[in-house]
């Protein structure tokens, strides 16, 4: 094996602080990702259900495309092209600011919620029918209805899958480095283009995603443990 | 909207320079798409029975080497191939060497869960009474459980092949000539039209995704009627 292994230079100094920065920013673009898919999957998934038409049909049109095209083509639309898709004034106030990063919450969010939308439907699917209609026969708007009978019960079941989509949109946020989002997947490239220390870098990154995605299945399968199985219909 | 730029290299797009140069464009991504799963499917087979068997020795490096790989980015991984090259062999592997094999890795990981699920899925009566009627562990497997698992897992093989297909975009980053390599191409050639040349290569993942995931859901539920069920 001609390579010799210098953990330090991944570990310690101005490269440490790199990794560092890397993971906020993976962090803090997932966060924001996560809260806009959720809202948006959520309209998405009850335009599906309702009985008008128009809505029904665009809502089908957004999850199927969205989830059948690559994310990262989806990154390189937004970046690239959404000057010709979005308007004006939302462009401008984009350019004024990180607008790698806001592209990059864009495609996620968009990607995402595509997903989020149809978990939240195949939960209020699970939803025993008459549950709606007992709340309408009660006197509650399809809106009210929803609001406090069906989503509440709903969000229970879909915990599990809705966290386990946080967590592949934690992983996709390092395809935001192709646009230039400073993240985890950037840093440790960036190091090994200044200092030839790949192998050191790209193992410190994987295992802080590692980290990261172990926590996440020890909290699923904790909430599959104690609350679960509590659910009954 | 000016799609000239995109009617003129829509060759380009679907196969690259392909019959004078290297093949490119769509056809690559579906070659890489389906190598990998060709790969991964021998991968997956491998670590998801070795992950329900009762010895530790062939659990725990299945529990492992899932666990490890659906813990991080594809992009990482394909990273990983790419730089193991100097480290393992002193030189650099061929990116589309390094990129299919991230994706057998990859993609192996998820078959090897869905193998699991398959096969638990069945009733036990099914080994149960394979065991009695004087068939090995083994054999049961080969002759009872496998056949039967590995037909209702169809559907999943085929969500896992369009989920593939996305992460084929991702070989573009290391420089492997398919489709999304191909637009950063024209588009860095004439810079008049990304718009028109990322939209259009969306229509032609989302096609291809698309017939491949009805046809999932047909089979899905055509089988749902033949399974073998707890009673």
């Amino acid at each position: 094996m001609a390579y010799t292994f210098d953990w330090n230079v991944a570990l310690t100094g101005q490269y440490g602080g790199w990794i560092i920065d890397g993971m906020f920013t993976t962090l803090q673009i997932s966060a924001v990702s996560i809260l806009f898919s959720m809202l948006l999957g959520t309209v998405v998934a009850v335009f599906r259900l309702t009985h008008l038409r128009i809505l029904q049909w665009f809502a089908l049109a957004y999850t199927e495309f969205f989830r059948n095209t690559p994310l990262l083509v989806q990154i390189f639309f937004w970046y690239f092209g959404s000057h010709a898709i979005l308007p004006e004034f939302v462009n401008k106030w984009l350019y004024e600011r990180d607008f790698e990063f806001a592209a990059g919450v864009i495609a996620l969010t968009v990607y995402t919620s595509a997903f989020i939308a149809e978990e939240i439907r195949s939960g209020i699917f699970s939803i025993p029918k008459t549950q709606l209609e007992a709340s309408r026969a009660c006197g509650l708007s399809f809106i009210q209805a929803m609001r406090y009978v069906i989503l509440p019960q709903a969000f229970r079941i879909i915990i599990p899958p809705l966290i386990s989509q946080f967590l592949n949109l934690i992983k996709n946020s390092s395809l935001c480095m192709t646009i230039g989002v400073m993240e985890l997947t950037y840093m440790a490239r960036q190091i090994e283009s200044y200092s030839f220390k790949g192998f050191e870098a790209f193992t410190v990154a994987t295992l802080i995603y590692l980290v990261i995605s172990l926590l996440v299945s020890f909290v699923i399968t904790q909430y599959n443990r104690l609350f679960l199985r509590q659910i009954k219909y | 909207m000016n799609f000239d730029v995109v009617i003129k290299n829509f060759d380009y797009l679907l196969w690259g320079a392909y019959p004078n140069g290297p093949l490119g464009g769509l056809a690559m991504a579906i070659l890489l798409a389906a190598g990998g799963i060709f790969g991964a499917f021998w991968i997956g087979l491998v670590a998801g029975l070795g992950r329900l068997s009762k010895n530790p020795v062939y659990r725990l490096p299945s529990i492992l080497y899932i666990e490890i790989i659906r813990g991080i980015p594809l992009l990482l991984l394909i990273f990983w191939f790419y730089f193991l090259g100097p480290v393992l062999f002193g030189h650099v592997l061929p990116e589309t060497t390094s990129a299919l094999a991230a994706f057998i890795v990859f993609t192996g990981a998820y078959i090897a869960e869905i193998v699991r699920a398959g096969v638990q899925a069945l009733p036990r009566g099914q080994m149960e009474a394979a065991r009695s009627s004087g068939l090995s562990h083994v054999q049961a497997m080969q002759y009872v459980i496998l056949p039967q698992a590995l037909r209702n897992m169809i559907p999943s093989f085929v969500n896992q092949f369009v989920s593939l297909t996305k992460d084929t975009s991702l070989a573009s980053i290391i420089g492997v000539m398919e489709l999304t390599r191909a637009a950063e191409q024209i588009n860095n050639r004439v810079l008049t039209s990304p718009t028109e040349i990322y939209l259009t290569i969306l229509v032609l993942y989302f096609l291809i995704c698309w017939v491949l995931t009805a046809t999932s859901r047909r089979l899905e539920r055509h089988m749902a009627r033949y399974q073998a069920r707890n009673r």
